[in-house]
């Protein structure tokens, strides 16, 4: 019995999230006396997964597998599974995680929990923290079936360094034309962006802003900060911004260490959202506005004003701290 | 086309959480409970191919009476008929199975699932209904067309969306941008006097995997008051000497 940990990568590249669930994976593994065996699709560094105490990893190496596709991978990592007698499986809370663990769970007849906050709190019976009601409170779950797939949400948990060697095998899954049912015809996604579920840092702005023609300062403001950006929901209604970078009950969790709101006055259903970041500054004209209340630090002012100040500091904090 | 639109019923995104008998259970008290968001924009894309295709449109809810009201709402903005399970939804697995159980007797082409309930978040429903029924499926669905049985659906993914064509039986995880808000409907009178007079059936449960189960819930820890800083200057010196985040 082991336990069983997807690490997803991305042009070949390990994301850093797969060295988080790996971190997580090795510590389910510490309480359960057991060992952590990987599986990678088509990366070419999964040696680094050693570092996080994994200590096989199994390669998918497949063409057809070079764009994600559910079904194919949650079969493949099903199989994974049933060869390596898996006991628990782990996995990120990224957009495609969500969507291979119900397949998943469906396959192996497995409990699966999302969002998952914490290292389990006891192994029998077996039971994780997780957020719940969009992120207003948290749930201690039971899972009662025999495997168990976790998905942890995004730097609740961190990197752990655990060195091991990770011997590297070569797998492939037996997979049919059914698999590959559900096709790609086109991926949309700028390059080298950061992304809201992979950043450390995201800046977010709202309908204090007052047009989508201020989003210059955002943006310059979130490239100083290696961040990602986002709004909030009226300001997706409206069109300013991309649906994909509503943050919220209805939108995206945001789970950052640092997470930048400027001209949002803080509505139950965004502080909701974004309640799971580390630290929180407010930056917004109105002192009464929800979001101080909420918030780690605050500077109560125009953000005009303010941010084209802070890029300016965070400049020269970045020219003394290189 | 055949379309069964699964509702959740949950609480107002606007409530306030609160756990009783010793936080074991949600405190339904003093709540409103709606139709869960990303449902209600699968269901109103489910009025448009009934509008633009003449697609017949059922809802499905795992409930006890209780999920009346909210399913009569979904009835009241133009759904045909409705089923609901008489059971406590109290895991994905469970729920999937039920509804996987009225979809295999009502030869559905499309089923339309919210990605998530807004109130358990567990993410499970659509995936584990799709596998249990071996139809195709789509998660994080924001766009959804059907030619014949050809569908073409984009789905959010990090950072971008991704264009996916596929073929009915179809299984989505529905999310906001499937319509947009201002398509939202709000029922008018003679939709909810009609809605009354619409069937609504009530089945008894299967017996069914519970693969999940919740023991206890807390709450966030409430924040220390925020710390008002005067400057720019001061802000960047907080952030990385005390807050140690840049």
């Amino acid at each position: 019995m082991s336990v069983l940990v997807y690490t997803e990568s991305e042009n070949g590249k390990l994301k850093k999230s797969a060295f988080e669930v790996a971190s997580y994976a090795k510590a389910v593994a510490d309480q359960l006396g057991s060992s952590v065996t990987a599986i990678s699709f088509n990366a070419t560094s999964n040696d680094e997964l050693g570092t996080y105490g994994v200590s096989k990893v199994l390669n998918v190496t497949d063409d057809k597998l070079a764009t994600f596709n559910a079904l194919a991978y949650a079969n493949s990592i099903a199989q994974a599974a049933k060869n390596e007698n898996i006991q628990v499986i782990i996995v990120s809370s990224s957009t495609n995680s969500k969507f291979l663990a119900p397949i998943l769970a469906a396959k192996l007849k497995a409990g699966y929990v999302p969002n998952v906050v914490a290292a389990p709190e006891s192994a029998s019976p077996f039971t994780v923290k997780r957020t719940t009601f969009s992120n207003k409170g948290f749930a201690h779950t039971e899972i009662t079936t025999e495997t168990k797939i976790i998905g942890v949400s995004n730097n609740s948990f961190g990197l752990k360094e655990n060195a091991t060697t990770a011997a590297v095998e070569a797998f492939n899954a037996d997979l049919s034309d059914a698999d590959f049912s559900v096709k790609s015809i086109e991926i949309d996604k700028v390059a080298g962006q950061v992304t809201i579920a992979d950043a450390d840092i995201v800046v977010s702005g709202g309908r204090g802003l007052k047009g989508p023609e201020n989003w210059g300062m955002i943006e310059d403001l979130a490239e100083v900060l290696g961040a990602a950006t986002a709004c909030s929901k009226p300001v997706s209604d409206m069109g300013w911004r991309p649906h994909g970078e509503h943050v919220g009950q209805t939108g995206k969790p945001v789970a950052a260490n640092l997470y930048i709101a400027i001209g949002i006055s803080g509505a139950i259903q965004h502080l909701a959202g974004v309640s799971s970041s580390k630290t929180k500054v407010v930056i917004n004209s109105d002192p009464e506005a929800p979001f101080f209340k909420a918030a780690d630090y605050g500077i109560v002012g125009d953000a005009f004003e303010v941010v084209p100040k802070l890029i300016e500091k965070l400049k020269e904090f970045k020219a003394q701290n290189a | 086309m055949k379309i069964l639109v699964c509702i959740s019923n949950v609480p107002d995104t606007t409530s306030k959480i609160n756990f009783t008998d010793g936080d074991t259970k949600f405190d339904t008290n003093g709540v409103q409970f709606v139709i869960n968001p990303n449902d209600e924009f699968g269901l109103t894309r489910a009025m448009w191919f009934k509008e633009k295709q003449g697609a017949t449109v059922h809802i499905a809810t795992v409930g006890e009476a209780s999920v009346e009201p909210t399913m009569r709402k979904a009835l009241a903005i133009g759904a045909d008929e409705a089923i609901r399970i008489n059971a406590v939804p109290t895991d994905g697995f469970f729920v999937a199975e039920q509804l996987a159980n009225v979809i295999k007797d009502g030869a559905y082409d499309l089923i339309i699932a919210g990605r998530e309930s807004i109130d358990y978040n567990g993410g499970m429903v659509p995936g584990i209904l799709a596998t249990l029924l071996g139809m195709n499926f789509v998660n994080t669905c924001i766009s959804l067309e059907v030619e014949g049985t050809t569908a073409t659906a984009i789905r959010e993914i990090d950072g971008g969306k991704e264009t996916v064509q596929t073929s009915l039986p179809l299984v989505i995880g529905g999310q906001k941008g499937l319509v947009q808000e201002s398509d939202l409907k709000i029922p008018n009178m003679r939709g909810i006097m009609m809605a009354r007079k619409k069937t609504l059936t009530v089945i008894e449960p299967v017996g069914a995997t519970v693969a999940t189960k919740d023991v206890k819930f807390d709450k966030p820890v409430a924040k220390g008051s925020v710390k008002l800083v005067n400057s720019a200057e001061e802000l960047v010196e907080l952030l990385h000497n005390e807050a140690k985040v840049i």
